[in-house]
């Protein structure tokens, strides 16, 4: 039963209460028309205290198509945060009004903190260079969707992956079926954090290497993921103007992929996926911003236990 | 020779790793003790090589979830009239709340305090340990 639950971490849900969630997914985009009014009078409260474009805006048409109504805040500025309130405090005074939430903060481990203070169903819209787990959520159903299935698969991700909480999320999420591999294409100083590689992936004995190349590695893919390296994460201006070039993914780096290779991006881009790449049929990150919203309609529904 | 005379009733806790002892003594505050306490360091041991030991002359209440964290080979002996009437095994906690602090900078627990701070043991043998609310794995007392 997903009825009342939090998606804190991908780990939050057993395989089976994912299936239910994508299974849903699936449904919805066969025909979205029918679940146009089944969140009348519930309201959805979008938390959050950094700027997003596309989850924040996600969660919300997401209820606003299922008949719902959305209220909250887009910047810490404009909460009372700003005066001082703790998340504790701000979550507990939200759940006298809604029904269920969305939060991104820029802390890491911050949704965590909150759903221990509320009975509501609180959902990570992304925690700091943590988790975030409704865009693997994205992720896996657009997998689906374009190969069927997420198992017997060579996933890459590429770029920042020891800030990029969209990587940790699907790699843990990934690493529960059979037949996976990933392969880390970064810097040595953007490489997977310590908890990821060793007590996930190394733990479940998935095969993985670490690499600092793309071009030797693209024809062994199923999936690229590719990463933007986020200035926000850095302390140091320096170390990120020396690393956000270092991988930019173009029409010849493409030739060096099969055909059946697809890339993938949480978005948004700035340069390391190249314009020109977009126009490949083998590029599915707006499609997947589209499966993003079908999938956080299916969530919500089984979190306020409608389906 | 160095003599540290028996104690009639209390605590000792022997086999502490050397160079633990201090840290150990620092937790259960008994530099603020008004009662007779001897921190010994670098002891023979013909187990150990050389270890910590302590002698509280008084009944304290100890957390053996600190003492299982910072050496579970460490052994408590309570102590009533000069004989030790238990001996107390300590393990390496699955869970430990408010005794470790996470160092990540990015943390929330750097910004709001009013919570308890959670690790969970993630290698036993490393006592290596994940914090509850970022993820972030620390060692705070290796393995000698």
């Amino acid at each position: 039963m997903l009825k009342n639950r939090s998606l804190i971490d991908p780990n939050d849900f057993t395989r089976e209460e994912f299936r239910e969630i994508f299974d849903l997914g699936h449904q919805i985009i066969a025909d979205p028309a029918k679940y146009s009014k089944s969140c009348e009078g519930k309201i959805l409260a979008t938390l959050f205290y950094e700027p997003s474009t596309r989850t924040r805006l996600s969660f919300e048409t997401a209820m606003l198509r299922l008949g719902g109504q959305v209220i909250g805040f887009s910047e810490a500025a404009s909460s009372s945060t700003a005066k001082g309130e703790s998340i504790a405090d701000t979550l507990r005074t939200v759940e006298c009004y809604a029904d269920i939430a969305a939060m991104r903060h820029p802390k890491e481990g911050a949704p965590r903190l909150a759903s221990h203070y509320i009975h509501m169903p609180l959902i990570n819209a992304g925690d700091g260079g943590h988790q975030h787990p409704t865009q693997t959520l994205t992720d896996i159903l657009t997998i689906e969707r374009l190969r069927g299935n997420v198992e017997n698969k060579t996933y890459g991700f590429c770029g920042d992956l020891k800030f990029g909480r969209t990587v940790h999320s699907l790699v843990k999420f990934l690493s529960n079926y059979e037949g996976v591999k990933f392969i880390f294409i970064s810097p040595e100083e953007l490489r997977v954090p310590e908890y990821i590689r060793e007590e996930v992936v190394r733990k479940k004995g998935i095969p993985f290497q670490e690499v600092d190349q793309m071009e030797p590695y693209m024809n062994q893919l199923d999936f690229l993921y590719m990463t933007r390296v986020q200035r926000e994460r850095f302390f140091n201006e320096e170390d990120y103007i020396r690393l956000k070039d270092r991988f930019i993914l173009d029409k010849e780096k493409m030739s060096y992929a099969r055909p059946d290779t697809y890339i993938l991006h949480p978005l948004p881009r700035v340069n390391e996926i190249s314009t020109e790449v977009d126009d490949d049929p083998r590029a599915q990150y707006f499609q997947q911003a589209k499966n993003g919203m079908y999938v956080r309609m299916a969530l919500i529904l089984k979190l306020l236990g409608i389906y | 020779m160095l003599e540290i005379t028996s104690i009639e009733k209390g605590i000792v806790i022997d086999h502490i790793t050397a160079g633990y002892g201090i840290q150990v003594f620092n937790y259960l505050n008994l530099d603020k003790a008004d009662y007779n306490v001897a921190l010994i360091c670098n002891a023979y041991s013909q187990k150990m090589g050389k270890k910590d030991i302590i002698k509280i002359n008084n009944v304290i209440d100890i957390n053996y979830d600190f003492l299982g964290l910072i050496d579970p080979n460490a052994t408590v002996n309570i102590i009533e009239e000069g004989k030790t009437i238990k001996k107390v095994k300590l393990e390496v906690p699955d869970r430990v709340e408010n005794i470790i602090r996470c160092k990540n900078p990015r943390c929330v627990t750097s910004v709001e305090h009013y919570f308890p701070h959670v690790f969970h043991l993630v290698d036993k043998d490393k006592r290596s340990y994940r914090c509850e609310y970022c993820d972030d794995i620390v060692v705070p007392y290796p393995v000698k």
